[in-house]
């Protein structure tokens, strides 16, 4: 019989901790998908941040060193530097590369370190227990947005991929999803090339991911999910912002 | 002939960082220590070395923190208000032990401050300065040929430790030009069997700081607390006419300097007086002191400061009512004759005449 699916060998063969319909396990085996098939394992170095995310080092199976808070995508530039022959990747939650990180990212993303991002928006600072994160959408209501986020004085959601997308350095800059097995396929693909890049040695490849967090959302699983489609989708659109390979951009709201 | 050059304070440390083998750089604009940067960034690129103005202070120390882990000898330097942005990164490194050289060519405070030299970095060096129970190396320099040598010495113990090392100069030891011997880095190899490299051929590696299970924190903090003990082994200090001395000079750095002409002047004027100059700040050379106050009880502490080491001094003597204090807070260098009235003022105190 021919074996269709399996656990990737880059991913630790562990329960996960993450919450009932959270994306982070999906996410994680996407990424360990792609450590797999481009034959990584053993010439990688993650860098983990601080939120869920840090616990990445329980789950793939491969060298990490962790990250103060925001500060991944210094402490990949230093490691890739020195290691230009590694593969590199950052795993970084929107509380903290878009709040705390957001000079590291850019600058990161304007010198064109040869790095790969992973970001996962999930509208929320997860670990501590659902305050606003920049990315947090108008009206939606978290422990330091009790009566919703007001933009008139807490700011609109940030769109990280649309300001890096802007930056000389970065080759590469995405948002995809993992909500439907349509956007998860699609989420596949452009992952590989974030990877392919930096090992073509492109620069800066960046993908964002939106992702429910049906604990602080204090939603179930699937109304999390559906959020993500009726609400995350509609502000911030999927697609492929920045390819310096494209032949054509493609549009960014191609879905 | 040795090999002599006549360069900047500054230019002595970046000197020594490459000759001792750094080939990675991150800093960021703030004076006095400007030449360390400028001298890393014109001969760095031709050794294959690599140089990054980072775009903050922040960001300088975890790209330390990111080439440090995977076992390259790297440094960052700043001055002192650009060493206070460091210092998360700082408390990272402490706690995944990842080893790094910071130099801090410090200036005066509190806030901006002003850019002459001071001495009042010394409780934010020598007291860990971020959060949590840490320690760091830290060495004083207090010529340019010590920056050349101690930032040498600073790579080694850096490694050795798997620790941050600290070279806490001021504005006049970064800005004074003077000849510098140079001589030929000779390490050893340490213990690289905990390196970020990609897990080829053994299990994968994890470097963290974080340890949220029922007693695991406890037993890292004891861990770094035996390492830190273990560090007296390698204190450093200088003796200056001690001999016969009847009353001590306690100081460091640049300010240790200018009281040697000063000893000297007081000893032209028949004041039995020595000079103790601590080399390492951290860990402090506290046994070293205690022995020397069983003999000579009598001590005057002098800093560019309204007054810090002069704590670590009054914890090592025998009897701290023996110690006396000068201190003020930055703005000009203090002259010898300046030193020298002090040193009248407390010898006529403690030992009379």
């Amino acid at each position: 019989m021919k074996q269709v699916f399996k656990r990737p060998e880059s991913l630790i063969d562990v329960p996960a901790h993450f919450c009932p319909g959270c994306h982070h396990g999906i996410i994680h085996r996407l990424v360990a998908e792609q450590i797999d098939q481009f034959g990584l394992r053993d010439k990688t170095i993650g860098v983990a941040s601080v939120g869920c995310s840090v616990f990445m080092y329980d789950y793939f199976d491969v060298d990490v060193l962790e990250s103060p808070h925001g500060r991944a995508a210094a402490v990949a530039t230093g490691v890739k530097r020195s290691r230009p022959d590694n593969f590199v990747f950052t795993y970084q939650g929107d509380g903290d590369l878009a709040a705390i990180g957001t000079a590291e990212i850019i600058h990161c993303a304007n010198r064109g370190e040869n790095v790969t991002v992973i970001f996962v928006n999930n509208t929320v600072f997860g670990m501590t227990g659902g305050q606003m994160a920049p990315t947090t959408m108008p009206g939606q209501v978290t422990t330091t947005t009790p009566f919703g986020r007001e933009v008139a004085t807490a700011g609109y959601p940030i769109k990280m991929t649309e300001i890096l997308a802007t930056l000389g350095g970065t080759a590469y800059a995405a948002r995809v999803a993992v909500c439907t097995p349509k956007h998860l396929m699609k989420a596949k693909k452009v992952l590989k090339t974030a990877f392919q890049y930096q090992m073509e040695g492109r620069g800066f490849a960046f993908v964002e991911f939106l992702s429910s967090c049906p604990t602080n959302w204090k939603m179930d699983s699937i109304r999390a999910n559906q959020r993500v489609i009726d609400e995350m989708i509609p502000y911030f659109p999927l697609g492929v912002y920045k390819d310096v390979a494209a032949v054509e951009p493609e549009s960014p709201a191609d879905e | 002939m040795p090999d002599r050059k006549f360069v900047k304070g500054n230019e002595a440390i970046a000197m020594g960082a490459i000759e001792a083998g750094c080939r990675f750089y991150f800093g960021y604009p703030i004076t006095p220590q400007n030449e360390i940067p400028e001298y890393m960034s014109a001969h760095l690129p031709g050794i294959g070395g690599t140089f990054i103005q980072a775009e903050s202070e922040i960001a300088s120390i975890n790209m330390l923190l990111g080439a440090g882990a995977t076992g390259a000898r790297a440094m960052t330097s700043s001055s002192s208000p650009g060493i206070s942005l460091k210092q998360e990164g700082i408390s990272y490194m402490a706690g995944s032990q990842i080893p790094g050289v910071i130099v801090n060519m410090s200036r005066s405070g509190p806030g901006l401050g002003g850019i002459s030299p001071s001495q009042g970095d010394y409780f934010q060096a020598t007291r860990g300065g971020g959060h949590g129970d840490y320690r760091t190396i830290v060495l004083a320099p207090s010529t340019a040929q010590e920056n050349y040598d101690l930032t040498m010495k600073a790579f080694d113990l850096a490694d050795e430790y798997r620790n941050p090392v600290l070279i806490l100069g001021d504005a006049m030891l970064g800005q004074i030009k003077e000849p510098v011997v140079l001589h030929p880095y000779q390490g050893k190899d340490y213990d690289r069997d905990w390196i970020l490299t990609g897990c080829a051929g053994r299990r994968p590696r994890l470097i963290k700081s974080l340890y949220l299970s029922e007693g695991e924190l406890t037993e890292h903090n004891w861990k770094l607390h035996q390492k830190y003990q273990s560090m007296k082994k390698d204190v450093m200090f200088e003796e200056f006419l001690l001999d016969d001395a009847k009353m001590v000079v306690t100081a460091f750095g640049s300010v240790a300097r200018i009281l040697k002409t000063s000893v000297k002047m007081a000893r032209a004027d028949k004041m039995q007086v020595g000079l103790f100059r601590p080399i390492t700040l951290y860990p402090f050379p506290e046994a070293a002191l205690r022995r020397i106050s069983e003999r000579i009880p009598s001590c005057l502490v002098v800093e560019l400061s309204t007054g810090q080491m002069v704590e670590d001094v009054r914890l090592s003597v025998n009897d701290p009512t023996k110690v006396e204090f000068y201190g003020r807070p930055p703005g000009s260098i203090p002259s010898p004759n300046e030193l020298l009235s002090e040193i009248k003022k407390a010898y006529e105190k403690l030992i009379g005449c």
